[in-house]
């Protein structure tokens, strides 16, 4: 009877020591956070919603409007007369809005041809880990644009709908670690008015993209749109950027042979050359707006 | 004989301890506020796990990082990426202990003032903490909250010169939950 009490307690003693109420409720916890890892959604793939000229994944936040302000200034190679380029300035000034968290409108007027562009940028499907594995961020970006330059060529009969260029391009992107993202953007681009008959209507390219962290806030940035069909005189785009995190903002400060900074423009119409010193240095600055708290 | 019956209902009574002590919540609250003259930051996350043992008084929190919500979403990006580093830290917990525990019976409708200490782990730095809370106890269930300050600099959160009149160097913690027996 002695050895079984005896064994009673001892049996009751290991039970209590396995129980360890501590451990017990850590391990509770953990396998609680366990469950509600659902998916874990990738963020901040780039910084901002351009990566230099061309538009990267990331969408504007739901009920945020973003108010860009791009400056493009001449090429270096205009030399110290034209104090490298900075004598020259055209812009873009563009009101961006997260409609929904996978909708984003906008519109902007840029100096170059006196254009206006509209767009839309919808979330096609996140990168994700955890509970959904999804190995790339798919957007699709599509935009319209109006060139309202008065037309010096006489000999060219102009309908209202002449000067209208169309953009789709579908943004392939994955962050691959926390300090390297890279992007492919298969894009067409479609012109209503071509400046000799045997040029194409549809222009197709591909972009690749790519920036790395070099500090928690400062990344390099590198684009290069390489044209599938291209215009007589036209050379590809190349650029390279910085982004820099301020706070409330984010500046971009960008190096580049392309003057025009819609779609239509830098990777159709660049003329300017790396080699021979036709380098455009630019900046924008990205100033968010909550407008409504998205919590509410 | 006796000692046996004895024996058997110790026996039960710890068998007993893990079962239907524990209470628990799933859908805490942890909220934080930082306020400096120039800009008020709150954030809130509503997906935060809590549990009591009720009879050793051992008490957790945990939340995910990531589930943090604030007005502004470059705030809540900014606080991901460059403070919390949430892909790498991606959890903070806190576990510990009421001290006072023989002053609060579970049982008993009431409002329990309790003190709290454990170690709060986040940004992958562990620091003992203690705090003041309060225990409600009203018709069988179990209300607890808690309010606490953590200085960013005990956690190595780094707060850039440029941002250092926005964000304070200490920052007020909230947790509130609504217990039930754990299933």
């Amino acid at each position: 009877m002695r050895i079984f009490y005896a064994f009673l307690v001892l049996l009751s003693s290991t039970i209590s020591a396995f129980a360890q109420p501590d451990d017990d409720l850590s391990k509770l916890l953990d396998e609680s956070l366990g469950e509600q890892q659902q998916i874990d959604y990738t963020t901040a793939t780039f910084k901002t919603t351009r990566l230099i000229n061309g538009h990267s994944n990331e969408q504007v936040a739901f009920g945020v409007l973003d108010l860009r302000i791009s400056h493009r200034f001449g090429a270096f190679n205009t030399g110290a007369y034209n104090f490298f380029g900075l004598d020259q300035a055209t812009m873009r000034m563009a009101l961006e809005y997260g409609l929904t968290p996978w909708l984003t409108i906008g519109g902007g007027r840029s100096t170059y041809e006196k254009t206006y562009d509209g767009f839309l940028k919808f979330r096609i499907a996140r990168q994700s880990s955890g509970k959904r594995n999804m190995p790339v961020s798919l957007n699709y970006f599509t935009s319209m644009a109006v060139r309202t330059l008065k037309s010096t060529n006489p000999a060219i009969t102009e309908f209202p709908t002449s000067n209208f260029f169309y953009t789709h391009q579908l943004l392939i992107s994955r962050k691959f670690s926390e300090s390297f993202s890279l992007l492919i953007a298969p894009t067409l681009v479609h012109r209503n008015l071509v400046k000799t008959a045997s040029e194409d209507h549809d222009l197709f390219s591909i972009g690749f993209g790519g920036r790395l962290k070099l500090t928690r806030r400062i990344s390099i940035n590198a684009e290069y749109y390489y044209q599938l069909n291209r215009p007589e005189g036209v050379v590809d785009c190349l650029s390279i950027g910085f982004d820099i995190e301020t706070g409330g903002h984010v500046f971009q400060l960008s190096f580049t042979n392309a003057p025009a900074m819609i779609e239509r423009g830098f990777i159709h119409e660049t003329t300017g050359r790396w080699d021979r010193g036709d380098i455009i240095g630019g900046f924008c600055i990205s100033r968010n707006f909550t407008l409504f708290d998205p919590r509410d | 004989m006796k000692s046996l019956l004895f024996s058997a209902g110790m026996l039960m009574a710890v068998f007993g301890t893990t079962a239907q002590d524990v209470i628990q919540d799933r859908t805490a609250r942890v909220k934080f506020f930082s306020t400096t003259p120039v800009e008020n930051i709150d954030a809130v996350n509503n997906e935060a796990t809590s549990f009591i043992n009720t009879k050793t008084g051992d008490i957790v929190f945990a939340v995910l990082i990531k589930s943090f919500r604030f007005e502004k979403a470059l705030m809540e990006e900014h606080f991901n990426e460059n403070y919390m580093e949430s892909s790498k830290y991606p959890k903070s917990d806190f576990k510990g202990k009421i001290n006072n525990l023989n002053e609060v019976n579970f049982q008993k409708d009431g409002e329990y003032a309790v003190k709290v200490s454990g170690n709060l782990t986040m940004h992958g730095v562990t620091k003992p903490v203690t705090a003041d809370g309060k225990i409600t106890v009203k018709g069988g269930k179990v209300f607890a909250t808690s309010k606490f300050k953590v200085k960013l600099d005990d956690y190595k959160i780094e707060r850039p010169a440029v941002v250092a009149n926005k964000i304070a160097d200490t920052i007020e913690v909230t947790v509130e939950a609504d217990y039930e027996p754990k299933k």
